[in-house]
């Protein structure tokens, strides 16, 4: 596997490259380390809004300019917003990626922020919330989140309460911009085809003069020890029941994260390569008929976040019948833990996971980029041998010590009779 | 890098083979990756079964997964999840697909599981309540779906019910609850078969191992009940703009699907109308309507346009999301832009920035395995030719203003639309 080299300019700026010589392309991303956990009350929404100006354009590359050139050089590009971090790429032919290189460089600094696209931004960004709040489960998900987390950033939805959409202004965005988007604060990642000698060069050129300022204080609230188990209750017009019970786990960064994942890959078997008939809960729930269907979600992130399982009900059966078998299956886990047949097949699954991802420029500098926010350098070469230590030991210790009623919330959504619909 | 423009798959480095049995292999070595992939498909999708059958075919293919005259359900997961391989089945239109993935050592078991599951499906019974139950949960959720209503009301008007495009390939809630095992197992015998089969294997495999395993595999299945290919009609194009209003209470916003018909993926103007397409909803951030909609009147989060392609006569679609109180505007603005597409040749700039477009595009979609063994199924499903990827930025650059224009006007005509919405009800405070 080719090697991966890490830099630092003088300016602050972290630089991770990896020449993959399969296709003629190269994947070139830029990541924040600022997300919605660092959004204090009033500002919700602000890192994603701020994601969105950056498309709004520069004195260099007007409103509108860069997607013309990028799609005529025959790339992709986009960003996204997640909790703890707002990541920009482009990947392109690999005798294009200099005008990628330029556009990160440039809206590092000089985004404009003008204030008429900032008001035709605010009602995009309302109509993106209003498209999210149209499915049932995001209004389940915004209450389980609020209600496992009262004083940290994770409280709220990236996309932001809509109260906050509406009052925000162009000078707290811009203000925002320029607070965290500064090399120090920044990582960028170059995957693909080139010579790695010769891409520092051009990097140093680009983004070598841009203003160094010191890495900025990011706003977060620890939160406190839970108590005792939470439980939320929403209801919405529609026919189907949702069950959702979460867990607090610790960051990425912490030991039994990995350990956390391979229990994961045994209890719902979500997030492998494979499909997940075989999984415990895929067994007790959807074979029996009692759910359509059950996934889970282990996300790595900066600070403990939720192990999250959801359930889909089918017709006429209550969540209260999906709780029963849940808790009985994470009490069984904890008497017993897992077998070798099912680490073996989580073994397998991460490696054959990880062999996909490497077919893909841009999902390995995704990675690259994600462990620099994560504070985790090995994040992606050092995964497979973290989880491949991973033992049945481990995986009863970590279901022991967080499956556990002091560490859940539970949410539950109800439908409500829909009978007042007609077309 | 110049070994690059050579690897293009082309008809000197595709393996293609015709089987006596009408199966079409066409094997595309990549030693660059570990994987192998599969991308498969078969004359069995939806326009073989009738109305009040519909979502037997797409019921079909998840059944085929659940029990072999080999092995039942669990033992057939167990075999796949074990070593980190993925295969699925899906119902389209006028095909069942099969996908497949698997580190490139595991490539036999792939196999040998994929040719149980099409030959030897037993459909046990158990297995099949529990789809229709997983089915009739979703279409219940989907019905409260303003995306999937909009587009399911635009289908409809577009279509008429004498049409297989008419129906969703995933039924409705009285389709599901009559079909029977026995329809199963009749559908799986008139239409599952390899005549007309095509199964595209690109990864780290060889060329001879991967014959010597369809051989051992596939080689030798015959099903002589195997019906005739299906063809969809091109139906009569609407003669009015013809409005669908469908009200989904507790909603905060509206979709909006806008529908044409368009041209079928092996059309001789295809090529034009996906320049067409990619001005008015898809270059530069979706195009025209994304500048007028969303960028400079800031009414959607998305708006943009898709050409369906496909075996045809696939809808051309344009899509939004708005606020209930922005529908007509954003309406308006859309048709607006089409009557300009169809009224006027599109710039010297809007040609060469999309000439630029499609062809520079390449090099991304053949990245992957995926990637590759989608293009060379299209290729061969729709009798491109081999050697269309390499002749593909020709066929580009060929195409002239006046091909757009053609194109557009052929297919699209601002007056003669369906056009659907689905939302919370007038004054609806959504909660």
């Amino acid at each position: 596997m080719p090697q991966t080299t890490r830099h630092k300019l003088p300016n602050g700026l972290t630089v991770i490259l990896k020449e993959v010589h399969s296709a003629p392309i190269i994947s070139w991303w830029v990541g924040y380390k600022v997300g919605s956990r660092n959004e204090p009350t009033g500002k919700t929404g602000i890192s994603h809004w701020v994601e969105h100006m950056m498309f709004k354009g520069t004195e260099r590359f007007p409103a509108g300019a860069l997607d013309r050139e990028i799609d005529r050089a025959g790339g992709t590009w986009n960003a996204f917003t997640f909790m703890d971090y707002t990541m920009y790429f482009e990947t392109l032919p690999a005798d294009k990626i200099d005008i990628a290189m330029e556009a990160e460089a440039d809206r590092m600094a000089n985004a404009i922020f003008d204030p008429d696209e900032t008001e035709s931004e605010r009602t995009v960004i309302i109509s993106e919330r209003q498209g999210l709040e149209n499915q049932p489960t995001f209004w389940l998900a915004e209450e389980v989140r609020g209600a496992a987390f009262r004083v940290h950033g994770y409280h709220h939805e990236i996309i932001g309460d809509e109260t906050d959409l509406r009052a925000m202004t162009r000078d707290d965005l811009y203000e925002h911009y320029r607070r965290h988007y500064c090399p120090a604060n920044a990582v960028a990642v170059a995957v693909g085809a080139f010579d790695s000698a010769d891409m520092l060069s051009k990097i140093e050129s680009f983004y070598g003069s841009i203003e160094a300022r010191g890495a900025p204080e990011l706003f977060a609230r620890q939160e406190p020890s839970q108590q005792g188990e939470r439980r939320v209750w929403v209801e919405r017009p529609g026919k189907t029941a949702f069950y959702e019970i979460c867990h607090r786990i610790p960051n990425a960064a912490h030991e039994d994260w990995v350990k956390l994942k391979v229990l994961d890959n045994a209890l719902s078997g979500s997030g492998g390569a494979s499909d997940n008939k075989t999984s415990r809960l895929y067994q007790a729930l959807v074979k029996t008929e009692i759910a359509a269907g059950v996934g889970a979600m282990i996300v790595p992130t900066i600070d403990p976040y939720l192990y999250s399982i959801i359930v889909t009900l089918r017709d006429e059966r209550s969540p209260a019948e999906a709780e029963e078998v849940l808790l009985r299956e994470i009490a069984r886990l904890q008497e017993h833990g897992i077998s070798g047949e099912e680490l073996s097949k989580a073994r397998k699954q991460a490696q054959a996971a990880f062999a996909y991802s490497t077919e893909s420029v841009t999902e390995q500098a995704y990675w690259l980029a994600q462990s620099f926010v994560l504070d985790k350098e090995d994040w992606f070469d050092g995964y497979l041998d973290r989880l491949t230590r991973v033992s049945a030991d481990d995986v009863l210790d970590v279901a022991e010590r967080y499956l556990v009623p002091k560490n859940r919330v539970v949410g539950i959504l109800q439908p409500t009779d829909p009978a007042t619909e007609r077309e | 890098m110049s070994s690059y423009a050579a690897s293009i798959p082309n008809e000197g480095n595709i393996n293609r083979v015709e089987f006596d049995n009408g199966l079409v292999l066409l094997v595309y070595e990549n030693r660059a990756v570990q994987s192998v992939n599969i991308t498969a498909s078969l004359h069995a999708g939806s326009i073989y079964e009738p109305p009040e059958r519909s979502g037997l075919a797409s019921l079909l293919s998840s059944a085929l997964l659940t029990g072999t005259r080999q092995r039942d359900f669990d033992q057939i997961h167990a075999s796949l999840e074990s070593i980190g391989a993925e295969l699925s089945m899906r119902g389209h239109i006028h095909k069942l697909g099969l996908f497949g993935k698997a580190l490139a050592e595991d490539l036999r078991p792939l196999l040998e599981t994929a040719n149980e599951a099409l030959r030897y499906p037993t459909f046990p019974a158990e297995h099949f309540e529990r789809l229709r139950g997983e089915r009739l949960t979703w279409l219940q959720y989907s019905s409260f779906d303003t995306r999937y209503r909009a587009g399911k009301a635009m289908r409809q008007a577009l279509y008429p019910a004498s049409h297989p495009y008419h129906y969703g390939t995933y039924g409705d809630e009285t389709t599901i609850a009559a079909i029977t095992k026995a329809d199963l197992s009749d559908f799986h015998a008139s239409h599952v078969g390899p005549d007309g089969m095509i199964m595209v294997l690109v990864g780290n495999v060889d060329t001879e191992d991967a014959l010597r395993m369809i051989r051992e595999t596939l080689g030798d299945w015959r099903n002589p009940e195997q019906s005739e290919v299906a063809r969809a009609d091109f139906p009569d194009a609407p003669i009015a703009t013809e409005r669908q209003t469908v009200f989904v209470p507790g909603k905060t916003q509206c979709d909006i699907s806008m529908g044409a018909l368009g041209p079928a993926r092996a059309a001789m103007d295809y090529l034009a109308a996906q320049i067409a397409n990619s001005v008015l909803g898809e270059f530069g951030m979706m195009g025209r309507i994304g500048k007028s909609v969303r960028e400079e009147q800031g009414l959607a989060y998305y708006a943009y346009s898709h050409l369906g392609g496909g075996h045809g006569p696939d809808p051309w679609i344009v899509s939004a999301g708005v606020n209930p109180d922005n529908v007509e505007k954003a309406i308006d603005s859309i048709l607006s832009q089409i009557e300009q597409l169809v009224s006027e040749p599109v710039s010297d700039q809007d040609l060469a920035d999309n000439q630029s477009y499609f062809t520079g595009r390449l090099p991304l979609r053949l990245e992957s395995n995926e990637g590759i063994s989608s293009q060379i199924h299209a290729m061969e499903s729709y009798n491109l030719g081999l050697n269309y990827l390499a002749e593909y930025k020709d066929m580009i650059y060929q195409i002239s203003k006046d091909d757009v224009l053609k194109a557009a006007q052929r297919y699209l005509d601002p007056k003669n639309m369906v056009i659907a919405v689905a939302g919370p009800e007038p004054d609806s405070s959504g909660s």
